[in-house]
């Protein structure tokens, strides 16, 4: 199990405020394990680019450390964070907007090995050349321009420029939500030969449950700035914990292996996301979830390990099926909604 | 040109055949002039719409799909695009009509609703307004009963506390209501075909599932016909009784939802398929892809489009395939591959690693 080994990234008590009322991320502890892929998900706004970005101080945190490699470097200056930058990128989800359209692909890429490692020009282009044919490219494409390549060859760029300076560490913000279907699964194959080969450390954020199943070791679910439940792929795919992730899988419309399988039964969340600067007292799932009871309305639910590497931000997570018997009795109405996914087969009227 | 219009007004199964397509498009085609030549986006597309059925387009970006949904409500006119072929709708030829002979189909007989709800609505007027605006257009009501329609409008499409929401701007609305409130407008005059353009591409997952609800009970209540325009092949497997695969401009395959999702034909369906990573079912240690990319519209090939991504690509594929049926029971499922004309079977490893 991925816990058991050393962090390579810790953050302890991260917050992000902006405009000093709106609590982007709250108070998150999270551990990150070397050659572990940890999926961040969760709605928009929920707060997982802003976590993303303040992991590697892209964003500046208001509250908490960040532990790399055994150095807190949420006190690094400016130069000392340079040199860290060295091991931690980051892969955006426009390459286009990401790349500078004005300069060679050989030179965008060899630009953080030449700023982080000092490393000089002729040595960094060759680099770059060799990075384009691990990315899937040429290296003859290097003096061409990023307008000249397509969406999925860009993102293969923008790989390519993270993985200059041979980090450690990479957050890749919904990468591949930008590509049609058929080139993104040639962009998530090659993350994860890129992972696997370089023993490489990501967090890989994105709100498509699909693409997160075929990536992720490790699954972060986020809402309104919290992290609301963390389990291994596989476990949070049998069966999520949290009221709001069992929602959050069951609405993804699914398209099945065969027309036998059975789907699972939809949950629709009723009401929008309450708004970020003043989130609900108590559980800040509350005001939508269908178990709460006075107890949510009030006490802040803690994000507790409920068995080895499974937390839940919840009183009453799936796997206590009592104590959810017990909020029933408490509750007048039934706040969400069960509808029974319609089946492909239905005939035309 | 793909099949006859005697042919393909078959339908997509037994219950179909007997009816007329309230919608039937012949031969469609629609280019953009740019500096550089004639762009083609759709390249003679075949289609028919029954009453009350939700026929989903799917394609990646490029396939046209938008374009030729457009161009059915003249939304893609202008000195820039050139569009031929043929719609008939209720007696009225579509790609022809002018533009006054539109504005009396378009939000009446055929309404729209788009992706990007914050740029369709009008940020200046309320909500309430805006509804009651389209039913005063096309139906003959004082300004206070249109009104009181438009609140009664977006209460049916969810909206809480309509009355009071009337009154709100867009601005003031999330991304779900707003979907919402332009359904209410889309629907205000009981439109006969609702074309939904991406309805869902930019919402969460969870507002999703709630717009697809919301038209799915709004569909079968009022019988409306729906064409939603989509690349989320789990959208089409959620809402649409039958589904036709764009590539490149062109159908590629057409069928009910049950044939082209869980026994696909085309090698591009097939691939596009396999190559969606799924919530459910084995995980692969790497997905199957499909080569390559999409052709931009400029450096489409000639003949089978697909052929340079195609792994069973054959001799014959210089020549466009025509879009036929290749069973024998003719099931209404069509697919416009060489494999199906000459009878080769398709070894089936595409599907089994889904």
């Amino acid at each position: 199990m991925n816990t058991r080994r050393p962090p390579l990234l810790s953050a302890s008590g991260l917050s992000v405020t902006y405009g000093g009322s709106v609590t982007a991320v709250c108070e998150v502890d999270l551990e990150v394990a070397e050659g572990e892929t940890l999926a961040l998900v969760g709605e928009s706004g929920c707060g997982k680019s802003t976590l993303g970005r303040a992991l590697l101080r892209l964003e500046p945190a208001s509250a908490g450390t960040i532990t790399f490699a055994g150095t807190d470097i949420s006190r690094l200056s400016r130069a000392g964070l340079r040199l860290a930058r060295a091991d931690m990128q980051m892969v955006f989800q426009d390459p286009m907007g990401s790349l500078n359209p004005r300069r060679s692909i050989g030179a965008i890429i060899a630009e953080p090995l030449r700023q982080t490692r000092g490393v000089s020009v002729a040595d960094a282009l060759r680099r770059a050349r060799e990075l384009l044919e691990r990315v899937g490219l040429s290296a003859s494409m290097a003096d061409r321009r990023p307008h000249e390549f397509s969406g999925g060859q860009r993102q293969r760029i923008g790989i390519a420029r993270a993985l200059a300076s041979s980090p450690r560490f990479i957050v890749a913000d919904e990468p591949v939500s930008a590509l049609d279907v058929s080139v993104q699964a040639q962009v998530i194959n090659l993350l994860g030969d890129l992972t696997r080969q370089e023993n490489l450390t990501m967090v890989f954020i994105s709100h498509d449950l699909g693409v997160v199943r075929h990536v992720a070791t490790r699954v972060a679910v986020m809402y309104l700035g919290q992290i609301v439940e963390i389990a291994d792929r596989d476990d949070f795919f049998a069966g999520p914990e949290h009221p709001y992730s069992e929602a959050l899988l069951s609405a993804v419309p699914a398209l099945r292996g065969d027309p036998s399988e059975v789907v699972r039964e939809r949950i629709v969340l009723r009401g929008e996301l309450p708004n970020p600067a003043a989130p609900p007292a108590g559980c800040r799932f509350n005001t939508r979830c269908a178990y709460a009871t006075d107890l949510c309305l009030t006490e802040t639910p803690a994000l507790r390990e409920i068995t080895e590497g499974r937390m839940v931000r919840c009183h009453f997570p799936a796997s206590d099926p009592d104590g959810r018997a017990v909020a029933a009795v408490d509750r007048d109405e039934d706040p969400i909604e069960h509808t029974a996914i319609s089946s492909p087969t239905k005939e035309i009227a | 040109m793909a099949t006859s219009p005697e042919q393909s007004s078959s339908g997509a199964d037994g219950s179909s055949a007997a009816r007329e397509p309230i919608l039937s498009v012949r031969d469609l085609r629609v280019g953009f002039r740019t500096r550089s030549g004639v762009v083609p986006a759709v390249d003679g597309v075949d289609l028919d719409l029954y009453a009350g059925e939700v026929l989903a387009i799917v394609g990646e970006s490029g396939s046209g799909k938008s374009a030729m949904s457009m161009s059915l409500v003249g939304l893609n006119r202008g000195p820039r695009t050139m569009i031929s072929g043929t719609a008939h709708f209720r007696g009225i030829e579509l790609i022809s009509a002018s533009e006054r002979q539109l504005r009396s189909v378009r939000g009446k007989h055929i309404a729209v609703v788009f992706q990007d709800a914050l740029a369709a609505l009008n940020p200046l007027h309320r909500i309430g307004k805006q509804v009651a605006e389209m039913i005063t257009l096309h139906q003959k009501v004082s300004g206070r009963r249109a009104k009181d329609m438009a609140v009664q409008m977006l209460g049916d499409v969810g909206i809480s506390n309509p009355r009071h929401n009337a009154e709100a701007y867009p601005h003031q609305f999330s991304g779900g209501m707003r979907q919402r409130a332009m359904t209410a407008i889309a629907l205000a005059n009981d439109p006969t075909v609702l074309i939904a353009d991406e309805p869902t591409t930019a919402l969460d997952v969870t507002i999703q599932a709630q717009i697809l609800d919301l038209l799915k009970s709004l569909q079968r209540e009022l019988g409306t016909a729906v064409v939603i325009v989509t690349h989320d092949l789990g959208v089409v497997a959620d809402i649409a009784d039958r589904v036709a695969v764009m590539y490149s401009g062109r159908i590629v395959e057409i069928g009910t939802t049950e044939q082209v999702l869980y026994a696909p034909k085309h090698p591009y369906t097939r691939g596009l398929l396999a190559s969606t990573p799924g919530v459910t079912g084995p995980i692969p240690a790497s997905l199957p892809t499909i080569p390559g990319s999409p052709p931009m519209g400029a450096e489409r090939p000639d003949g089978c489009s697909f052929a340079p991504r195609c792994a069973f690509v054959l001799r014959e594929c210089a020549t466009t395939p025509i879009l036929a049926s290749h069973d024998p029971s003719d099931s209404g499922h069509q697919d416009a591959c060489w494999l199906g004309e000459l009878t080769i079977p398709v070894p089936d490893e595409s599907r089994s690693t889904l």
